[in-house]
């Protein structure tokens, strides 16, 4: 796909796969044939320049062709290069610009409850926009409206596209800082997909405040060479490294399959 | 008197009898926003989102996508003054269905001084895709506007002032959303002042000046500055053959901007323009500053006659 589109992001798409896979395909109340069902799950993606995961998650559980993969960030595509809302069957909400996505997750989750749905809304955050004042402003008030059936998911792969993350600007102790502020807080192994669904039914257990679910990931995970390196957060493999990327990570694909 | 705030207070709690849908979201500005009587009226469907304007516009994103109607008040300068780009990404590109009430907004909040006087948001809401931008006259017109802006479906923009001002439309004046309305038809006359805002009574008034200078002048009320009411903009200046603008905002971008665009594309025409000649305000009365900064009824004749003498 991103060699495809020519540019992109590679490791954040690779840190989010196991995660990805164990929403649609374990964890969503959802039906792939009616993407607007009104009593659906809602997944809102905030850090949207991770979509490529995203788009190649939705087209394996049937929202659309995976022929239209190839399509990433050409013109007239459904797959916007951040995702637009009304694009793409199945991305719930326009996201890219960091920290506005768990704000947004916020809105639908209280629309839920004033509608008296039983959707849960999901919301997915990097580590890298906690560094947004935008995010603790939903923070401040998922904790202060008690918003329950919010549960987001934080890929803690210290990286973001100038380096590593506590270099940056160092985000410390997330977990204190959250609980600090009405959240109930989780954390797992984001490559464990079992943990990762383990962590859902517990935070669908908690009826008092939303849950932020911290997975610890691996930036590229899969590929050797991607792995870790900040500096595959926003940039696509050449077709060398596509080549090579994708032949390590068939030799590793049925153990997400078969999970 | 009243403010302009006073309408939209009173046509939000209409708004929300009518449709259950509709909900409030304030940045700790809840009484001065006149929000107040929606949050009393309807506790449960009023949220508190603390001084935090981004916050507060990407929550009611989620809102407006999801079937609700979200109000979201605070002063203009703050929002859409901050949260410009959550506007801009989440409820315009979004298309959601969010109503920004932007008050205090103009030079005439007075007293607070220029970091609180709102001179730009006509501008930067009206370049957006997808935004429709509102500027009632007065507070009986706000009470309408707010109302239309809760059956309208898609994001808009809403203007209001803190200073009480004259009400000169009643309940039975036609407000439609895009529609100008004439407010005043001078024998033949040499310019059309099309106006928005409380300011709009100034020009009223410059008009009656005018007539004693035996000048005459069609006054339009262009509450709705986008989408804009194109032909009667056009037919009105070719019917005239020099046009004024007048409002409480910067003379670029705003009001006098969009009329300028629309000419230069449709038919050219001389114009003057009424507000803020790019600079800053000050700390003064509502009064004293529209006078200092050029838009009182003498500013407004002046101009109307300088740009008639020079056709």
């Amino acid at each position: 796909m991103l060699l495809a589109a020519g540019s992109g992001h590679s490791a954040g798409p690779l840190g989010m796969a196991d995660i990805f896979a164990a929403f649609y395909f374990h964890i969503l109340n959802h039906n792939p044939k009616k993407p607007l069902w009104k009593d659906r799950d809602r997944l809102i993606v905030s850090n949207g320049h991770i979509c490529p995961i995203q788009y190649a998650t939705l087209a394996y559980a049937g929202y659309f062709p995976v022929d239209d993969l190839k399509k990433l960030r050409k013109i007239g595509s459904p797959l916007q290069g951040h995702p637009h809302r009304g694009a793409a069957p199945g991305v719930e909400t326009t996201s890219g610009p960091l920290g506005s996505g768990l704000a947004q997750a916020c809105g639908v989750a209280l629309a839920g409850r004033l509608d008296e749905k039983q959707y849960r809304t999901y919301c997915f955050v990097s580590d890298g926009e906690q560094q947004e004042g935008n995010t603790w402003e939903a923070v401040l008030f998922a904790g202060r409206h008690r918003l329950d059936r919010l549960t987001a998911v934080m890929d803690r792969n210290m990286i973001q596209i100038d380096g590593n993350t506590e270099d940056i600007m160092p985000l410390r102790s997330l977990r204190e800082k959250y609980e600090a502020f009405g959240w109930d807080v989780l954390e797992i192994d984001g490559h464990n997909i079992r943990e990762v669904i383990d962590a859902v039914h517990e935070a669908e257990a908690i009826q008092t405040q939303p849950t932020m679910i911290i997975a610890h990931t691996i930036p590229g995970k899969g590929v050797s060479f991607m792995e870790g390196d900040y500096h595959w957060h926003g940039k696509p493999p050449k077709d060398d490294e596509a080549k090579a990327a994708l032949k390590e990570l068939r030799t590793l694909g049925d153990r997400i399959s078969s999970e | 008197m009243a403010p302009t705030r006073d309408g939209f207070g009173e046509g939000l709690v209409r708004a929300g009898e009518r449709d259950e849908n509709v909900v409030g979201l304030c940045a700790d500005l809840t009484d001065s926003t006149r929000m107040s009587a929606f949050a009393e009226a309807f506790p449960d469907r009023f949220f508190q989102c603390g001084v935090a304007e981004q916050g507060m516009a990407t929550v009611a994103a989620g809102l407006g996508i999801s079937g609700k109607i979200p109000f979201i008040a605070s002063y203009a300068a703050f929002s859409p003054g901050r949260n410009w780009e959550q506007i801009r990404t989440t409820i315009s590109y979004n298309d959601s269905n969010v109503k920004i009430a932007g008050h205090h907004a103009g030079i005439s909040v007075g007293p607070d001084g220029a970091t609180h006087q709102a001179l730009e948001d006509i501008a930067t809401m009206r370049v957006m895709a997808n935004m429709r931008v509102i500027v009632p006259c007065d507070a009986i017109e706000a009470r309408k506007a707010t109302e239309a802006a809760a059956k309208i479906v898609g994001p808009m923009y809403l203007r209001f002032g803190r200073e009480k001002t004259p009400v000169f439309t009643t309940n039975t004046t036609p407000f439609i959303p895009g529609k100008a309305e004439i407010f005043w038809k001078g024998a033949s006359p040499k310019c059309v002042i099309f106006g928005c805002g409380p300011l709009l009574h100034n020009a009223l008034v410059a008009a009656r000046e005018l007539k004693k200078k035996k000048i005459g002048v069609v006054v339009v009320n262009l509450h709705t500055i986008k989408p804009m009411d194109e032909k009667v903009v056009v037919d009105l200046a070719k019917q005239c053959g020099t046009v004024v603008t007048v409002e409480e905002h910067q003379i670029t971008g705003g009001l006098g901007g969009a009329v300028a665009e629309l000419l230069a594309r449709g038919h050219p025409t001389p114009m003057g323009f009424v507000g803020m000649q790019d600079t800053f305000g000050e700390s003064g009365t509502a009064s004293e500053l529209i006078e200092k900064y050029g838009m009182g009824v003498d500013s407004i004749v002046e101009i109307v006659k300088r740009v008639v003498d020079k056709k």
